[in-house]
């Protein structure tokens, strides 16, 4: 470029070979940050079509692999952090997998991740972000915002956009500015918001949290009000079952709230009405 | 169901955005906003499918400012709106076509207000007042009814209202709030928002 020429501009590749003698590793930081992008983790082959391949791979197509797919998770925003709800069915199309899955990542003490859709992608994904959180972390000697992680996440799911994918997840934290929840899926769509839901279940979860909510809720009504989301998403959902657990996200990280039965919640919330 | 809206007077544009994000029948978000900011004096509104209005709209809301930082000058609204039109069909013709649906509004010092319509095919066309979503089947009557080139940016604002308040009478999906923005000589002026009913 004209202007390059103007202002003596050399890249740093050919300074660095001025400087330092030659094949020394010691600055080489070309990908420096990527942001999850230009480095993709997989290389699809050309000419091959990975959802096609997966279309042959459930039911109808012989093969049976189904993905899981049924869940409900929670996750809202209220004045003393975040409250995250999850159930913990594990189905695999008609087939219950298993009936007692933690469907919330621990990504580091200040950034959880929930699960709904494929749960290898999610778990494979998070655990990639995670990755990059805690690089991020001892390259900058600060936490990662809320709001670059989940940027992180959906630039990743973006780069594989139609192949696939499968992934509704919330990424809830505490930065800087507070409490963060985001909404990202396998769309690559990145949604922030104070009330979020996802998996098969999400609309009875919505209807349950919806009518109950209140920013100023006591850490106590929150707690109940995400376990009732859960247990009436479950009750009402097949693929969706199994225990609640759920988190609180405060302004020192997250703690571990409870896990429990949704079947024994049920009857205790149902009890004198049958 | 999204819905954009853009009405071009002698010397503004005023545009309208509903403010939901949906995920096939739920809305996740009550407040999202549609708008991307290109320029100082350009507005983008975007809708489409879900992921790629985002993803398209920063691509070319950073190129743009990248075309600032490069030249010392901002590029003109006819000129962004070509621009995203080329990487619009280039995209349409690659693996990963985009599918979104503009309305690209701006103010040039020389050409003054300027409001183009842009689908997801990339046919642009510069037009006085433009609208996209299933709400178009029912503004645009309003529009070719009501619409002056010399009307003031009241009579804009009421046009507006006027056809707010159709959506809000024969469609069957219900959008409660729209972000309105003005943009003339000046820059970008956030407008108040058009709000139907309780939330």
């Amino acid at each position: 470029m004209a202007l390059f020429d103007v202002g003596g501009f050399k890249p740093s590749a050919e300074l660095r070979g001025q400087i330092f003698p030659a094949k020394s590793h010691l600055v080489d930081r070309v990908n420096h940050y990527s942001f999850g992008t230009k480095t993709q983790e997989f290389a699809v082959p050309l000419g091959v079509d990975p959802s096609g391949f997966l279309k042959s791979c459930n039911s109808e197509g012989g093969v049976c692999i189904d993905l899981n797919h049924g869940t409900t998770t929670l996750a809202f925003k209220f004045k003393h952090g975040v409250i995250v709800a999850v159930d913990s069915r594990a189905s695999a199309g008609r087939y219950l997998a298993s009936n007692d899955v933690n469907k919330v990542i621990e990504i580091n003490p200040y950034l959880l991740g929930t699960m709904s859709g494929s749960a290898a992608d999610c778990q494979y994904w998070e655990r990639l972000l995670a990755k990059e959180c805690r690089l991020y972390r001892l390259r900058n000697n600060h936490r990662i915002s809320v709001a670059a992680a989940s940027k992180l996440l959906s630039n990743m799911m973006v780069g594989y956009r139609g192949m696939g994918l499968s992934m509704g997840s919330m990424i809830c934290g505490w930065d800087k500015k507070g409490p963060g929840l985001y909404y990202v899926d396998s769309n690559g769509t990145r949604l922030s918001g104070s009330m979020f839901s996802t998996g098969c279940g999400n609309s009875y979860a919505y209807g349950v949290v919806d009518s109950g909510y209140r920013e100023d809720m006591t850490v106590e009504e929150a707690y109940e009000l995400g376990r009732r989301g859960i247990v009436h998403a479950t009750h009402r959902d097949a693929y969706s079952g199994g225990v609640v657990n759920m988190y609180h996200m405060q302004e020192d990280g997250w703690i571990k709230v409870c896990k429990e039965d949704v079947s024994e919640l049920i009857h205790r919330y149902k009890k004198g009405m049958f | 169901m999204e819905y954009l809206l853009g009405i071009q007077g002698k010397d503004f544009v005023l545009v309208a955005a509903d403010n939901v994000a949906a995920s096939s029948i739920i809305q996740m978000k009550h407040d999202y906003d549609k708008m991307f900011k290109l320029s100082e004096k350009i507005l983008m509104l975007c809708v489409g499918e879900a992921g790629d209005t985002v993803q398209f709209a920063e691509y070319i809301q950073k190129n743009v400012q990248l075309y600032k930082m490069r030249n010392g000058y901002e590029l003109s609204p006819a000129a962004a709106a070509n621009f995203t039109r080329k990487n619009l069909a280039d995209y349409l013709r690659s693996r990963t076509p985009y599918h979104v649906n503009l309305l690209l509004a701006g103010y040039d010092d020389t050409d003054g207000p300027g409001l183009f319509y842009m689908d997801y095919l990339s046919s642009l066309a510069k037009a006085p007042f433009a609208a996209h979503g299933y709400g178009a089947f029912l503004t645009l009557s309003i529009l070719d009814r009501y619409y002056k080139p010399d009307l003031t940016k009241d009579e804009a604002v009421d046009l507006l209202k006027k056809c707010v308040e159709e959506l809000n009478r024969r469609f069957i999906l219900n959008l409660h709030s729209f972000t309105v923005r003005l943009i003339d000589k000046e820059g970008i002026h956030d407008m108040e928002k058009i709000t139907i009913g309780a939330k």
